[in-house]
C-alpha cells in the first residue's frame, strides 16, 4: 500500500477526526451510543455508505454539471442509504428498530456529503473509495469509545456481557445512570475533546477576544 | 383540541429536538455563536419544518404506502421503501421553492434568512421530523402540529444555547476546552435541564 492511500484511511482517524475537529456527523454520534452493539453496527453502515457514496460519486463527476451536483449527491447517497436500511430490517430487525431513524439520517449525516463534497468531486475513484472509509472509520472509532464509556460505566455491560457485576445483581458495582441518559453523551465528546486537545496543542482553538488589563484605572491611580 | 395541544408542548419541551434526539446538532453547534444568527435560523427551521412535515405526510398516505395508490388504479403496490429519497427530494424542493418565493415577494425577510436556507437542505432536524411522523403514524392534523411544535423547540434551543454562549465569552475556558470542548459541557448542562420536563405525563 503506498503511503497517500495509507494516509487517506488512516488521518482521519486520528490526526483530523471528522467528529472531534469538523464538526461533521454529531446528531447520530449521540444518540445511538448508548450500547455498543447498536453503535458498531450504525459505525458500519456509514463507513459501508460514506465509501460507496464518495465511489460513485467520483465515478460521475466529470459529467456532473456543477448546478446539479448536490441534488445528484442527495439521490446517489438516499439509494445507499435504503440499501442498507432495507438489509438491516431483513438480517437485524431488533438492531433497526432500536436504531428508528437514526438510519435513515445518514442520508443528511455531514459526513457523508461533506466528503463527496469536498473530496470525491476532485479525485479519481480509488483514492475517494479509501477517503470514505478512512473518514467513516473515524467516526466509527469515536462511536465505539463513546459507547464503551457509556455501556461500561452506564450498566456494567460491554457488548450485553456483563463485565462490571453490578448491586442489582450481587456484585459489587454501582452502575452510573447518568451515562445511560442523552446528556452524557455531550459530557464524554466535550471531555474527549478537551484531551485530544491537551495531547495535540495545535488543534486548540484561537480565543475569539482577550479582555485587555485594566487600563484606565491603572492610568488614573498612576 | 386537547390532544393537539399536549401534542404540541410534548414536541416543543418533551421531546425537544435539539436537547433529546440531537438533531440539527451540526448547524445548532456552528451557527450558535450569535444571537442574531440563532433566531434566523430558528426561524426558517420553523418555518421549512412546518410546511415540510405535512408535505411529506400528504406524499406518505396518497403516493407511498401499501395501497396507497388504490384512487389511481393500482393496487397492490407497496412504495414505502421509497420514502427517503422521496421525503429528501421533498425537502430540497420546497426550500428551493420558498427561496424563490421569498426572494420575489418578500424581499425583507429573504435577505433576513436567505443565508440559512441551503443549510436547511441537509439539516437532520427536518428529516428527523419526517421520519419520526412516519415512525409514530401522524395523520395529517397531528403532523401539522408536530411540524410546528418540534421546529419550535429547536429553535428555542439555540436560542438559548447562544444567548448562554455570548455570555461566555467573558469567562476563562482552560485551553483544551476552549470554543466546541465547552460548548458541548453546555449543552449537556441544559439537556439536564430539559430532561426535567420528561416528569409531565401529558
Amino acid at each position: 500500500m503506498s503511503s497517500k492511500a495509507k494516509d487517506l484511511l488512516v488521518k482521519p482517524i486520528l490526526e483530523n477526526n471528522p467528529v472531534i475537529l469538523q464538526i461533521l456527523g454529531i446528531c447520530s454520534a449521540l444518540a445511538v451510543t448508548s450500547s455498543v452493539k447498536v453503535s458498531l453496527v450504525m459505525a458500519i453502515g456509514l463507513t459501508l455508505v460514506s465509501a460507496f457514496s464518495n465511489l460513485f460519486v467520483s465515478l460521475v463527476r466529470n459529467y456532473l454539471p456543477s448546478s446539479v451536483r448536490i441534488i445528484a449527491q442527495m439521490i446517489i447517497i438516499s439509494a445507499l442509504v435504503i440499501v442498507v436500511d432495507q438489509v438491516l430490517k431483513a438480517v437485524a430487525y431488533d438492531i433497526s428498530k432500536q436504531l428508528s431513524v437514526f438510519v435513515g439520517l445518514i442520508i443528511t449525516n455531514c459526513i457523508v456529503m461533506g466528503r463527496t463534497e469536498a473530496f470525491a468531486l476532485k479525485n479519481p475513484p480509488v483514492p475517494s473509495f479509501l477517503d470514505g472509509i478512512g473518514h467513516g472509520l473515524g467516526y466509527s472509532v469515536l462511536l465505539i469509545v463513546i459507547a464503551t464509556v457509556r455501556e461500561l460505566f452506564g450498566a456494567g455491560k460491554w457488548f450485553g456481557i456483563q463485565v462490571l457485576p453490578t448491586i442489582s445483581d450481587g456484585g459489587w458495582y454501582v452502575p452510573n445512570g447518568l451515562l445511560l441518559l442523552p446528556p452524557s453523551a455531550f459530557f464524554i465528546i466535550g471531555i474527549i475533546i478537551w484531551a485530544m486537545r491537551t495531547w495535540k496543542k495545535n488543534q486548540v482553538e484561537k480565543e475569539s477576544f482577550k479582555i485587555s488589563p485594566n487600563s484606565i484605572k491603572t492610568q488614573e491611580i498612576a | 383540541m386537547e390532544h393537539f395541544l399536549s401534542l404540541f408542548v410534548r414536541s416543543v419541551f418533551i421531546e425537544n429536538m435539539a436537547l433529546a434526539f440531537f438533531l440539527g446538532m451540526c448547524s445548532f453547534l456552528a451557527m450558535s455563536k450569535k444571537i442574531n444568527a440563532a433566531i434566523g435560523l430558528g426561524i426558517a427551521v420553523i418555518v421549512v419544518q412546518t410546511i415540510t412535515v405535512p408535505a411529506n405526510n400528504l406524499i406518505l398516505t396518497y403516493l407511498l404506502k401499501e395501497d396507497a395508490l388504490a384512487w389511481a388504479g393500482v393496487t397492490g403496490v407497496d412504495l414505502t421503501f421509497l420514502s427517503f429519497i422521496s421525503f429528501i427530494g421533498v425537502i430540497a424542493a420546497i426550500v428551493q421553492i420558498l427561496e424563490m418565493v421569498m426572494d420575489k415577494f418578500l424581499p425583507a425577510l429573504y435577505n433576513a434568512l436567505g443565508v440559512f436556507l441551503p443549510l436547511i437542505t441537509v439539516n437532520c432536524v427536518i428529516m428527523g421530523g419526517s421520519l419520526f411522523m412516519v415512525e409514530r403514524d401522524y395523520h395529517f392534523g397531528e403532523s401539522v402540529v408536530y411540524g410546528l411544535g418540534s421546529g419550535t423547540g429547536w429553535a428555542i434551543a439555540i436560542v438559548l444555547l447562544a444567548g448562554i454562549l455570548e455570555k461566555m465569552k467573558y469567562s476563562d475556558v482552560p485551553e483544551g476546552l476552549r470554543g466546541l470542548g465547552i460548548t458541548f459541557i453546555t449543552v449537556g448542562l441544559m439537556s439536564l435541564g430539559f430532561m426535567s420536563f420528561g416528569g409531565i405525563s401529558l
